[in-house]
């Protein structure tokens, strides 16, 4: 089961400085559980991201990232009222979508 | 459209600068990572799972925790966290938020206590309910004053208890709460502890828990912190959500009341 | 305790016009909430409910700020100094290498440990100058022997300190590590060697 993300955009200009939480163990497949025995590896492989359902980056993510990962990014020709779609999957297969709309600057 | 990748995945980003202020290596690593950490506190991933328990139907009455009173009237969350500890009639006692979130989900979803209390504490896979509620509970007294109920007799005697629980010496080591954080400027290794007998430091005490721990990626509330302080004083074990944890942290939120909280804290 | 008028809402709590006052004594305040926590803390593991319990030192210490009157005092530091246990075999300098260890080891005696383990030392203590991740909430003792000198009667004082160190001064906040057998009588000699051996790095 995955759980939501947290996507925080704010407006400057035709900026979009876009910030977004993600839940998530990303664990290394180093680290032992209480009973010694290693947990095995499960951590985001991909991250995509689309304005107004154009993608504007695809990225590919490694287990060295912490738990509950931060990811910021800034997307020019952004205006309010744009849809900011992010998508992550992990090694699992597992797959989470959000969404936010760009709101004006101060609301 | 142009695009620019300004922040990697946090714990990829090379630190280039060292910190002045910390004493050693590691802890001004921790600085760093908390100084970015600040603006992105993952807490708020589990405030919103919070949100979501608080909203949805649970618990063998499958109700929400919508009627749940935490001092403010029935459902009203924003402000209630600054206002608590408090007194509360229907239990004639007081009890701090997490205690309370514990009552509701008794008398309103039908939860046992024994249940709540057999593991109520974060670990690298589980996140128990309460402590994912509290986390909500707090967030929405983000920037309020803290203003811990301090008129009610109930809640005058709570504050004293708490004094004295904070200065009773005991267990293998003779410590007390005071021990460690009575004194200005002491540290254990290198971690500085503040003095909560003084209001400023005090607040320390309120703002880090519930909040973010960085070591292990899990949300701890008060409840786990003065846990894990009794036993390193040597003591018996503290009963979860118990009069004794409220009463403790009765004394430390009056001694910091009038600043304001900022939330779910992050940490170390 | 006086009460002046409560007025309810429900639910909530409102109180108008009230000023609410405490008129236990302290005495009677510590009393009841000791009372409290013996009901609301359960024993767990090794630490059993006797540790809530004070003993003559703590209940003098606790009693008084940490600052009990002199003859009080007096008496029980003597009382505390015949419970010290010196070793059978008149040795009280076992291996420095070894004391470092048991000082950088900060486990032993909580719920979850099975037993006293290590001396915690450098959690409160400077002492060996290769630790720059050391407490202050002791003095240093770095140069320990160097300062004070190697003679028995120094040895003497370690040892004792570290065994019980309310002897020496009976609120201090360091813990009795031989009168609560957090530490066997070998480690309060490596510990006793760690200060005070000539060769230590502490004495460099």
């Amino acid at each position: 089961m995955t759980e939501p993300m947290k996507i925080r955009v704010t407006l400057q200009g035709d900026v979009a400085d876009v910030r977004v939480l993600m839940a998530h163990p990303m664990e290394t497949g180093q680290r032992k559980d209480a009973a010694g025995k290693i947990v095995p590896l499960h951590f985001i492989q991909t991250i995509s991201a689309q304005l107004n359902g154009k993608t504007v980056f695809n990225a590919d993510v490694s287990q060295a990232v912490s738990r509950n990962p931060v990811f910021a990014f800034k997307v020019k020709g952004a205006k309010t009222g744009d849809k900011v779609v992010i998508t992550w999957t992990d090694n699992k297969g597992e797959k989470r979508t959000d969404e936010t709309v760009v709101r004006a600057a101060g609301s | 459209m142009r695009v620019a990748l300004v922040v990697g995945l946090v714990a990829a980003v090379p630190w280039l600068q060292a910190a002045a202020q910390s004493v050693d290596p590691t802890a001004a690593e921790f600085d760093k990572f908390r100084a970015v950490l600040e603006k992105d506190n993952p807490a708020e991933l589990f405030e919103a799972k919070g949100e979501h328990l608080w909203r949805t139907p649970g618990g063998p009455k499958k109700a929400s925790l919508e009627k749940c009173d935490l001092g403010l009237g029935p459902g009203m969350v924003k402000g209630a966290y600054a206002q608590m500890p408090r007194y509360f009639a229907d239990v004639d006692r007081v009890m701090d938020a997490e205690a309370r979130i514990v009552h509701c989900m008794i008398s309103l979803q039908g939860f046992s206590y024994a249940e709540l209390a057999k593991a109520p504490f974060s670990n690298e896979v589980r996140t128990p309910d309460p402590v994912s509620l509290v986390a909500y509970v707090a967030g929405q007294s983000r920037g309020e004053k803290l203003a811990p109920g301090r008129s009610h007799p109930k809640e005058l005697a709570a504050y004293n208890n708490g004094k004295a629980v904070f200065f009773y010496r005991a267990g293998s080591f003779d410590f007390s709460c005071a021990s460690c954080h009575g004194v200005d400027n002491q540290r254990i290794r290198t971690q500085p502890l503040p003095n909560f007998t003084k209001p400023d430091q005090a607040l320390a005490a309120v703002q880090g828990w519930p909040g973010y721990r960085m070591t292990g990626g899990v949300v701890h509330s008060l409840q786990w912190r003065l846990n894990d302080c009794f036993r390193q004083q040597r003591f018996p074990r503290p009963e979860y959500a118990s009069e004794t944890l409220s009463a403790l942290m009765t004394y430390l939120t009056v001694n910091a009341s009038g600043q304001v909280y900022k939330g779910p804290g992050i940490k170390r | 305790m006086k009460f002046t008028t409560l007025a309810m809402l429900a639910g909530g709590t409102v109180l108008l016009g009230s000023c609410a006052t405490d008129s236990r004594d302290p005495t009677q305040v510590r009393a009841e909430a000791l009372t409290m926590m013996q009901r609301d803390f359960k024993s767990q593991g090794i630490a059993g409910m006797d540790r809530l319990k004070e003993d003559s030192v703590l209940a003098a210490c606790n009693k008084y700020d940490d600052n009990p009157p002199p003859e009080l005092t007096a008496k029980l530091e003597k009382e505390q100094f015949a419970t010290i246990q010196w070793p059978a075999d008149g040795k009280l300098m076992g291996d420095w290498k070894a004391g470092e260890r048991i000082a950088q080891n900060g486990q032993g005696m909580a719920w979850n440990d099975k037993g006293g383990v290590g001396g915690s030392c450098y959690n409160c203590h400077q002492i060996g100058p290769a630790t720059t991740s050391f407490g202050t909430i002791g003095t240093s003792l770095h140069q320990f022997g160097k300062k004070r000198g190697y003679g028995p009667e120094i040895q003497r004082y370690a040892y004792g300190k570290i065994y019980n160190s309310k002897a020496y001064n009976l609120c201090s906040q360091m813990p009795r590590f031989g009168h609560v057998k957090a530490l066997t009588e070998q480690q309060m000699k490596d510990l006793t060697a760690l200060l005070m051996d000539p060769a230590s790095p502490v004495n460099q």
